[in-house]
């Protein structure tokens, strides 16, 4: 390398990551921002062991027969690519990482409400990931992310109590962070920062609390009835003593439809932040933006019956299930609306968090479309338990909710570690992200209508070369997600040290050194302008 | 109120720190109320679906076992409010009396539901597995797996609290918990208690007195 080592700044030296050099000083921290960064690394590792499971299946699928993996191998492979993705990646992913980081910076204070449980919860996350790992290496479980019974209850033969114990362990990681956000953010917000001058990203986070505090404890309940029913025999569901497996997706999908909110609502938070941070403009409809995510949150709770218009529930209970599930898309179209009304004659600049931003945006709007399609009772009953179906939430978790995570990633990273990275790499990934996603996921759609079903591994050879497209996708995808490792850690050590606010944006946390000291501001700043004051004056910038 | 109790990081005012515990408290029992409200849910739902083989299958059940239980409950509260009361005006003595009392009323209220069980078990009404079974319905068994599970766990409430109050009445009888600047953290276990006992409100009604 021709570049020089660039040595620590003064900065750095009085920054949150020199507080303590020990790794103790890091495995009992309660600093909101180095628990941050110990979410990083955890949500990371099981993003990639997530990752190497969806390789598996995208391997299994390049031919249409079944020989690569065995069926009860392909069953294991795709249930532990989604608990872990779903339990251990997408629900983690930005609240503990971004929310953690950056709430108390964003609405002025020094740490969450309750820094202990905090570290607390990241404890729980990583015993229930090691038990995870723990089904992983004694064989799996093969009943689906789901965990339907009576398959689950019954019959299925995998670890599925360890599986269920572990999900079990990690929702009280949730409840914790959930809990510690909604006090925070009634309790700790600086003088002067009323409801009306928070950023978006804390009322998206917000409405994501609520969620976790109060869907979580459901599935807590319903996956730990599966262990009794295990374990020593009690058939709450059990069909034989008139239990009903119904009700098993009628609890499942109360906590796993808001959970898909879960998922999605801090991506629209960053979003939010982005997209005005790009066009140096105030949010458009500032409180319509803030009380759709409360909206998503309320409405989101109420539609949870449309995984099941095919299961014979009540057509009339379809009917409402369905007419609420197309509700959802009001809130999430303002949003939409409102960011493009935001860029409109903004001065934007090509940044890597903003083509982030875009390709959120454009991944969102398709699988918001498609979301529309399954949730009309006809159609459904087409495409349901169809690749359509698998387009269409990977779409919105997979397509939004990471492309959120690597733009907040790419937009917070100079603040996080007071290094700037080289843009062009950031940019090229963000265009390898959007094309790789849609090679991948967008032939599933047509998969998908075409009737090919999920969860299978043997399909019909008309099928292939779709299939063929979508696993040389995912290998681009591969690639695309694991270059911001290289640049980013190379800007570690190479990057050039970062100004307080090297986007000239606004937002407390960029009125704080780069990298932060660790009581995040020497006096407690008192706030006088709402949030996105633009423009910002060139003085504040440099 | 808190007044003289000393403010932790990251909190600037006593009041601040006060409304954020309280808040945290509070939080946290609405999400055992929704932990509870699964099982709540399912109890309803088969109400519905088996409105006859349910209520057959309630009868089963110790109702004076049941009754008593509520009534020691009610009366532990009862003293937790007291303590609470008397924490703050800064009685040591008497509040870790009345803490240690409605403890020793959760162990009475475990002890009676293990009398229960036991009996239960001899009869062959509890669903675990190698037990021989008496029941005459095969709703029956499901009921009876509600019933242990809802009040399992509602048992495993009660023992958490059950250690929390002998705790915390270890540290206010020490003078380790000094009152009243410490009151809060009485009141904070006391609403805990509250909850295990509203919890059992609930359950009795939907387990006991559905026949």
């Amino acid at each position: 390398m021709t570049e020089r080592h660039i040595p620590e700044t003064d900065v750095e030296k009085v920054s949150y990551l020199r507080a303590g050099h020990s790794l103790r000083s890091w495995l009992l921290t309660t600093d909101h921002k180095r628990i941050a960064i110990l979410y990083l690394y955890a949500v990371t590792f099981f993003f990639f062991i997530g990752g190497a499971a969806a390789a598996l299946v995208r391997i299994e699928l390049l031919t249409p027969g079944g020989d690569f993996l065995t069926n009860e191998g392909y069953n294991r492979t795709f249930t532990l690519h989604g608990v872990i993705m779903v339990w251990f990646f997408l629900i983690p992913s930005i609240p503990n990482t971004f929310g953690n980081f950056l709430i108390p910076l964003m609405i002025g204070a020094r740490d969450l409400a309750f820094p202990r449980l905090n570290l607390l919860s990241w404890y729980i996350y990583l015993l229930g990931g090691t038990l995870t790992l723990y089904v992983l290496v004694a064989g799996g479980v093969d009943t689906g992310w789901t965990f339907y019974t009576p398959l689950s209850s019954m019959f299925a033969n995998g670890n599925v109590v360890a599986a269920t114990v572990a999900i079990f362990i990690a929702g009280f990681s949730s409840i914790l962070t959930g809990l510690n956000f909604i006090v925070t953010i009634h309790t700790l917000r600086a003088p002067g920062m009323t409801w009306g001058r928070l950023p978006l990203f804390v009322w998206s986070h917000y409405a994501t609390s609520l969620i976790l505090v109060l869907a979580t404890p459901i599935l807590a309940i319903t996956l730990a009835l599966i262990a009794a029913e295990r374990l020593f025999g009690i058939g709450i569901f059990d069909p034989s003593l008139g239990g009903d497996p119904l009700l098993y997706q009628h609890l499942f999908w109360f906590y796993s439809h808001p959970a898909v909110y879960i998922m999605v609502l801090p991506a629209l938070g960053v979003v939010s932040e982005l997209v005005a941070a790009a066009a140096r403009k105030p949010v458009f409809g500032y409180w319509f933006v803030a009380f759709s995510s409360i909206a998503i949150a309320i409405i989101g709770f109420l539609v949870w019956g449309h995984h099941m218009f095919v299961s014979g529930q009540s057509m009339y209970a379809s009917a409402v299930f369905s007419f609420l599930s197309l509700a959802v898309a009001v809130p999430s179209g303002i949003k939409v609306y409102n960011w493009t009304a935001t860029l409109y004659k903004g001065h934007i600049s090509l940044d890597p968090p903003f083509l982030f931003a875009m390709s959120f945006i454009g991944l969102f709007v398709f699988g918001g479309l498609t979301g529309l399609i399954l949730a009309m009772l006809a159609i459904d009953v087409h495409v349901h338990d169809t690749y359509f179906v698998v387009a269409h939430f990977h779409y919105i978790m997979v397509g939004g909710t990471v492309s959120a995570f690597f733009g907040a990633l790419h937009f917070w990273w100079p603040k996080i570690t007071g290094r700037e990275y080289i843009m062009v790499w950031g940019r090229l990934t963000a265009i390898f992200i959007f094309l790789g996603f849609n090679l991948t996921f967008f032939p599933q759609y047509l998969l998908g209508y075409l009737g090919m079903p999920r969860r299978y591994h043997i399909y019909d050879p008309s099928f292939q070369v779709l299939h063929v497209m979508s696993s040389l996708g995912a290998s681009l995808l591969g690639v695309a997600y694991v270059l911001p490792f290289t640049y980013l850690f190379y800007s570690l050590r190479y990057g050039k040290p970062s100004p307080p606010n090297p986007w000239g944006v606004t937002g407390l946390e960029w009125t704080t050194p780069s990298p932060p000291p660790k009581q995040n501001f020497d006096q407690i700043p008192v706030v006088t302008t709402g949030p996105y004051d633009y423009p910002v004056e060139m003085e504040d910038r440099r | 109120m808190t007044q003289g109790s000393p403010v932790h990081e990251p909190y600037t005012e006593a009041s601040q720190q006060h409304e954020a515990n309280m808040l945290g408290m509070f939080i946290f029992l609405g999400t055992e109320i929704m932990l509870f409200g699964g099982l709540f849910a399912a109890i309803m739902v088969y109400r519905i679906e088996h409105r006859e083989q349910l209520i057959e299958a309630s009868k089963r059940l110790y109702l004076w076992i049941g009754t008593a239980n509520t009534v020691i409950l009610l009366t532990s509260s009862l003293l937790v409010a007291l303590a609470v009361q008397a924490s703050r005006a800064g009685s040591r003595r008497v509040g870790a009396t009345l803490l240690v009392a409605s403890a020793c009323m959760g162990v009475g209220f475990l002890g009676l539901k293990g009398i229960e069980y036991a009996k239960e078990w001899q009869e062959g009404l509890l669903p675990l597995t190698g037990v021989r079974h008496a029941f005459s319905g095969p709703v029956q068994e499901l009921f009876m797996g509600l019933y242990l599970a809802a009040t399992g766990l509602h048992a495993v409430h009660l023992t958490i609290g059950i250690a929390l109050m002998v705790g915390l009445s270890w540290r206010v009888g020490r003078g380790s918990l000094r009152l009243p600047q410490k009151a809060l953290t009485v009141e904070l276990c006391g609403l805990y208690w509250h909850l295990v006992d509203i919890i059992w409100i609930f359950l009795f009604p939907a387990l006991y007195l559905v026949r």
